[in-house]
């Protein structure tokens, strides 16, 4: 292991170690929060009752839908207005905006108009998670040096040509990293929505646990939300170390 | 600005096979906010005769790479033609030229062996001649450790070299080079302009260089294009009439200091203007 990788695991285990001791000698009441121990055997509690298996396949299936929709459609809106300068002129202020706005105060709205199914869900963490790609693919495509489409042309490619064999390689580096972020996005749009007001999910589970009083399956669950969530990123942060040592970086 | 009209006296009566052509050429950048207009070049005319290698020295700022881009069909010109073989050069990069920019241009996500290769691969060259060809290439730009490496593992002067390669693969018949040797030391200046002009002889491309030093202008070229501060235009043509069979060496012969000082003797007027020090420094 790298001497980073060492000290973030002793930092690590301190921490749980000093949590542990801290709810066993009642420093931190049990209503406040529980041991790692007591979470982690809540969890396995947890993971072999029946339910919990439905409220995960929503979550994650809504967690799927929200990030394809926002990634290829984040792209594909992203590269539409870089191209046309007078489109994006008239979008770019709302783009700025966008993260100033409160989404999730308009959920009960998108509840009244899509139903009390999963479509609201996807919808609130669609739209929450898409534009970080659509910015992302912007500034990718802004950034690439104009000696290089230069090139391009020097090498008479075509248009198709020049976006595929070019253009996206120049700006991959931060597509990547709007891709990231929509899939960051996804998980905390699908989760929070499920927390506000849902039936189901995840999200749901932890928010009925803590009105329940029951802390226990609460930090159960959000353990286990955090290690879905740390897996899923550790998965895309190892591809994309990949891709970009690639470029020797 | 009118005492610079001591114009380019190109002999159109001796006309050689003419390989490329700029006729009153100008190059004006439109405004853009916050700032006026920009006219970058010209108006200037140019015959480059096929098989001639033709340097271009100038003042900073004063449209060389301008100049580069209208002749590559990079950039429209605002006003007058460029012609390349016999053709109109229009909006579009004709199939002949090849293009080694001032900046960095090599793509950062591939390999030397594939930048190199980048403009042979759909080309409908076969493979047996792309290795071929790309081998070469290498080699000759001494890149031969490194096919594998990415531009962000080598120096600026090497990915300066990458970009020459890739150039090279495509047999230009008029390379256009801005400035190449610029992040290299003197030493390997002078071997990297040993090794283009064996390059030039064995190819008979036509070559224009862009250079900022004037020695290397001298050694390299059949005739050297002097250009004024910005908006440049030819204020002498040099022709050196150095032998076709030439190198480094040639810095030994007791004519070669006068072209250079006849080239300084316009430059440092034009020079001192671009740095914007008025023309009473220029007339000291
Ligand atoms: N894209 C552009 N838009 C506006 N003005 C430009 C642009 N490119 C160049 N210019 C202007 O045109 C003039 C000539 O630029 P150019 O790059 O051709 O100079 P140069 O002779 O190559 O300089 P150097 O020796 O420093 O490379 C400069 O004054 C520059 O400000
Ligand atoms: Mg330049």
């Amino acid at each position: 292991m790298s001497k980073a990788g060492w000290i973030r695991t002793v930092v690590l285990v301190a921490a749980v170690g000093a949590l542990e001791i801290a709810c066993r000698t009642g420093a931190i009441p049990a209503t406040m929060v529980v041991a790692p121990s007591v979470m982690v055997l809540a969890l396995v509690h947890t993971l072999q009752s029946d339910e919990i298996g439905m409220h995960l396949r929503h979550t994650l299936s809504a967690v799927a839908i929200a990030m394809s929709l926002s990634i290829v459609g984040g792209f594909i809106i992203g590269f539409i207005l870089n191209w046309v300068p007078f489109l994006r002129r008239a979008f770019s202020p709302f783009l700025a905006a966008y993260y100033a706005i409160p989404h999730f105060a308009f959920y009960p709205l998108l509840i009244v108009i899509f139903g009390l199914g999963p479509l609201p869900l996807i919808v609130l963490a669609t739209l929450f998670a898409m534009v970080a790609m659509i910015l992302a693919t912007m500034a990718g495509l802004d950034r690439v040096p104009r000696v290089l489409l230069k090139t391009a042309r020097i090498h008479r490619l075509s248009l198709l040509q020049e976006i595929w064999r070019v253009r996206l390689p120049a700006a991959a580096p931060h597509i990547l990293s709007g891709l990231k972020l929509a899939v960051a996005y996804s998980f905390i749009g699908v989760i929070a929505g499920e927390f506000i007001l849902s039936t189901s999910g995840i999200g749901h589970e932890i928010a009925f646990a803590y009105d329940n009083f029951d802390n226990k399956r609460m930090y159960a669950l959000i353990l286990f939300v955090l290690a879905i969530v740390t897996t899923f990123n550790m998965a895309v942060f190892a591809w994309e170390r990949r891709m970009l040592r690639r470029r020797g970086a | 600005m009118a005492s610079v009209q001591r114009l380019a006296a190109v002999d159109a009566a001796s006309a050689p096979n003419i390989h490329a052509r700029l006729d009153g050429v100008t190059r004006v950048y439109p405004p853009r906010a916050g700032h006026a207009e920009v006219h970058a070049l010209g108006p200037l005319s140019l015959d480059l005769r096929a098989g001639e290698f033709f340097s271009v020295v100038g003042p900073s700022g004063c449209g060389k790479s301008t100049l580069l881009d209208v002749l590559a069909g990079l950039a429209v010109p605002s006003a007058g033609t460029v012609e390349f073989e016999g053709k109109r050069v229009l909006g579009e990069v004709p199939d002949g030229v090849g293009v080694v920019f001032q900046e960095d241009a090599s793509f950062p996500w591939l390999t030397v062996d594939d930048n190199v290769a980048f403009g042979l691969r759909r080309s409908g060259v076969d493979a047996a001649e792309i290795k071929r060809r790309v081998d070469f290439a290498i080699g000759f730009m001494g890149l031969r450790d490194f096919r594998r490496a990415y531009p962000s593992q080598l120096s600026g002067g090497m990915r300066q070299r990458v970009c020459i390669a890739r150039t090279l693969v495509l047999q230009p018949r008029l390379i256009l080079l801005d400035e190449p040797f610029g992040a290299l030391d003197q030493q390997t200046r002078l071997l990297m302009g040993d090794e283009l002009l064996r390059l030039w002889r064995e190819t008979s491309a036509t070559v224009l260089l862009i250079t900022h030093a004037l020695d290397e202008a001298n050694l390299l070229s059949d005739r050297i294009g002097v250009m004024s501060a910005r908006p440049g235009v030819f204020i002498d043509i040099v022709e050196t009439g150095w032998p076709r069979d030439r190198d480094s060496r040639l810095a030994e012969r007791p004519d070669f200091g006068a072209v250079t000082s006849r080239l300084w003797s316009f430059l440092r007027g034009e020079s001192l203007r671009a740095l914007g020090q008025g023309t009473a420094a220029a007339a000291r």
